[in-house]
């Protein structure tokens, strides 16, 4: 495959709307105050237009490089180094169930079950039809003396047990 | 947001004196409870002063290594011709372990007053607290709690920021944590050079955990003949440690205890002990990395560095895993694996490569297709592991797999043969 039928994504044209203009320019303003480089304010950078978009494209980790001095494919290489970072759109809802051992063995497995089910998710990762809810499995949240915690968005709720599901996802409709 | 129990009579309970008092979270609150004097006296003190206190007090690292506090200190320039630094390591992640999070989100100001104190011993103009992606409430605490003590200008010249992780287990080791909040991939560094010597942007630099920089205003306080003074079994062992308890036990959560306290009792006494019905089969004391004790080799453990290691594995960060007669431990063991597996930076073959095919070994065994010659694989693959590798994610990945397989053969036998029934693996 030619490099040329995979353009690198130039921010500034018209039909991209860069991340950092107003506010959040002034956000990483401020960050790039706590380093000594540039290349420091990254993961900041990268957490601001997760904020603000949702996930991260590949033109918005080209806006990030240029705005930071950086090259695309450098980004890139950081991005998919953090699992926390989303290169694809994720449900309006992104809930992330600890399954690591602590949690397993007080039944981190069929909280994740109760989950797909009530949300409508169906699989790990998918989307439920309504676009509001992904579920993943992830690996220790820090919270193992409150298994098992799940992670809806910012909110860390701790000890989720499948009977507690229901409820938990009426709160988020 | 889970409330901290009631202090059990056999704790002792100095960094955990104020969990669940919110006001202690505020600014205000924490001067009512006597904070930020002793930063006031230690930005007083001449630096090699307030290392000489530490080192006196026999404090050591509770991240996980036990390496001394002081003299790790005592390792930065004397004379300053660079800049230093100080990373502040809250990227806990050690399955089993949840004590910094405790300490961040109900004495936030205990952590900053004792990274001061640190930052001003090493002679640090810069501190970058470190605080692990998915720490959504204790990061929010730490932010307000930051944001009023330096308008209160309590940290003088020394200026702390907040540096948050985005989902990468080996970002707590130290070199990967600096490589991190430089902007790249969290790879751990190859040492030397020492982090004292070329550390963050290549600066002399130091790292410590949250949980031992919450000590460090305590110690100037009390002193360091009464820190060192709590002790129970082991002189090398000063002071209380945290001790997270997960799994089968009937309160798990986080306890204080001093030095040398028998695991036997922070099990039957502290933590109710296991559920009704169950028996005590195994214990992971350090969090996941250290190696598996069996019944036997727990209740008679003493918890502090040495005690743990003569038991045949690690204290570790703390991070107390318990098992019950119910567990499956090829099953477990498989887990923790994966965990490892998931989480490898993959700069090293022995560690992509092991901890992959580890997994992969355990869920073949699991699915009633293992062979024999599984076992003596598994081994030799963990001998590939230990020791050869940048950092020790590789080793961590081997401890529970080499462990579990000396004390619980049984089991992995079993599947082998056809004995016990085939787990599906997802």
């Amino acid at each position: 495959m030619s490099v040329s039928t995979h353009p690198t994504p130039q921010p500034g044209t018209e039909e991209y709307e860069p991340v950092f203009v107003g506010k959040a320019l002034e956000q990483l303003s401020e960050i790039l105050t706590r380093y000594p480089t540039r290349q420091a304010a990254l993961l900041p950078a990268l957490w601001l237009v997760q904020e603000a978009r949702g996930w991260i494209s590949d033109r918005n980790m080209a806006e990030v490089g240029e705005v930071l001095g950086l090259t695309p494919a450098y980004v890139k290489g950081v991005v998919t180094f953090y699992t926390m970072y989303h290169q694809h759109p994720v449900g309006r809802h992104f809930v992330q169930v600890c399954t690591t051992s602590p949690c397993n063995i007080c039944g981190a497995e069929a909280v994740v079950k109760a989950l797909l089910d009530a949300t409508g998710a169906k699989e790990l990762g998918a989307t439920s039809p309504d676009g509001k809810w992904t579920v993943i499995e992830v690996e220790c949240l820090g919270a193992c003396g409150f298994a098992t915690p799940v992670l809806v968005n910012d909110d860390f709720i701790e000890s989720v047990t499948p009977d507690k599901v229901a409820e938990l996802v009426k709160r988020y409709k | 947001m889970g409330y901290p129990h009631k202090p059990h009579a056999k704790e002792t309970v100095l960094l955990s004196k104020h969990f669940g008092e919110a006001d202690a979270r505020t600014y205000k609150g924490w001067l009512k409870r006597g904070g930020y004097e002793m930063l006031a006296q230690a930005l007083t003190m001449e630096p090699v002063r307030v290392i000489d206190v530490v080192k006196e007090s026999g404090l050591r690292g509770r991240g996980g290594a036990g390496f001394p506090t002081g003299l790790k200190w005592s390792f930065m320039p004397k004379e300053k011709k660079k800049p230093h630094y100080l990373c502040v390591n809250a990227d806990e992640s050690e399955p089993g372990t949840f004590k910094d999070r405790e300490i961040m989100r109900w004495t936030p100001h205990a952590l900053l007053e004792g990274s001061a104190i640190a930052a001003h011993a090493i002679q640090a103009e810069v501190v970058y607290i470190y605080i692990r992606g998915e720490f959504t409430e204790p990061w929010a605490v730490m932010e307000r709690a930051l944001a009023e003590a330096t308008a209160a200008g309590v940290f003088g010249a020394i200026k702390i920021h907040l540096h948050r992780g985005a989902g990468a287990y080996i970002c707590g080791e130290e070199t990967a944590l600096m490589n991190s909040i430089e902007g790249k991939r969290g790879n751990p560094r190859i040492k030397p050079p020492f982090p004292a010597a070329a550390g963050v942007f290549g600066m002399p630099t130091t790292i410590n955990n949250v949980e031992t920089l919450a000590a460090v205003p305590l110690i100037l306080k009390k002193g360091a003949a009464w820190y060192k003074g709590l002790s129970l079994a082991s002189p090398k062992s000063t002071g209380t440690k945290l001790f997270s308890v997960c799994g089968h036990v009937q309160k798990p959560g986080n306890y204080e205890v001093t030095m040398g306290f028998p695991l036997k009792d922070l099990l039957y006494d502290l933590c109710g002990g296991i559920p009704p019905g169950r028996t005590l089969k195994a214990c992971i004391p350090g969090g996941s990395s250290v190696p598996i004790l069996n019944r036997e080799e727990t209740e008679s453990c003493l918890l502090d560095y040495e005690g743990v290691v003569e038991k045949g594995s690690m204290l570790g960060s703390g991070g107390v895993i318990v098992f019950d007669d119910s567990t499956d431990m090829v099953y477990q063991i498989m887990r923790l694996a994966r965990f490892y597996a998931h989480e490898s930076c993959a700069q090293c073959t022995q560690c992509r490569e092991g901890t992959a095919w580890t997994t992969k070994i355990l869920e073949r065994i699991l699915s009633g297709q293992g062979k024999t010659a599984d076992l003596d694989l598994l081994l030799d693959l963990a001998d590939n592991m230990t020791g050869k590798t940048i950092c020790v994610l590789s080793d961590s990945c081997a401890a529970p797999v080499v462990s579990g397989i000396k004390k619980f053969k049984q089991e992995f036998e079993d599947y082998i043969a056809g004995r016990r029934k085939p787990v599906m693996v997802a």
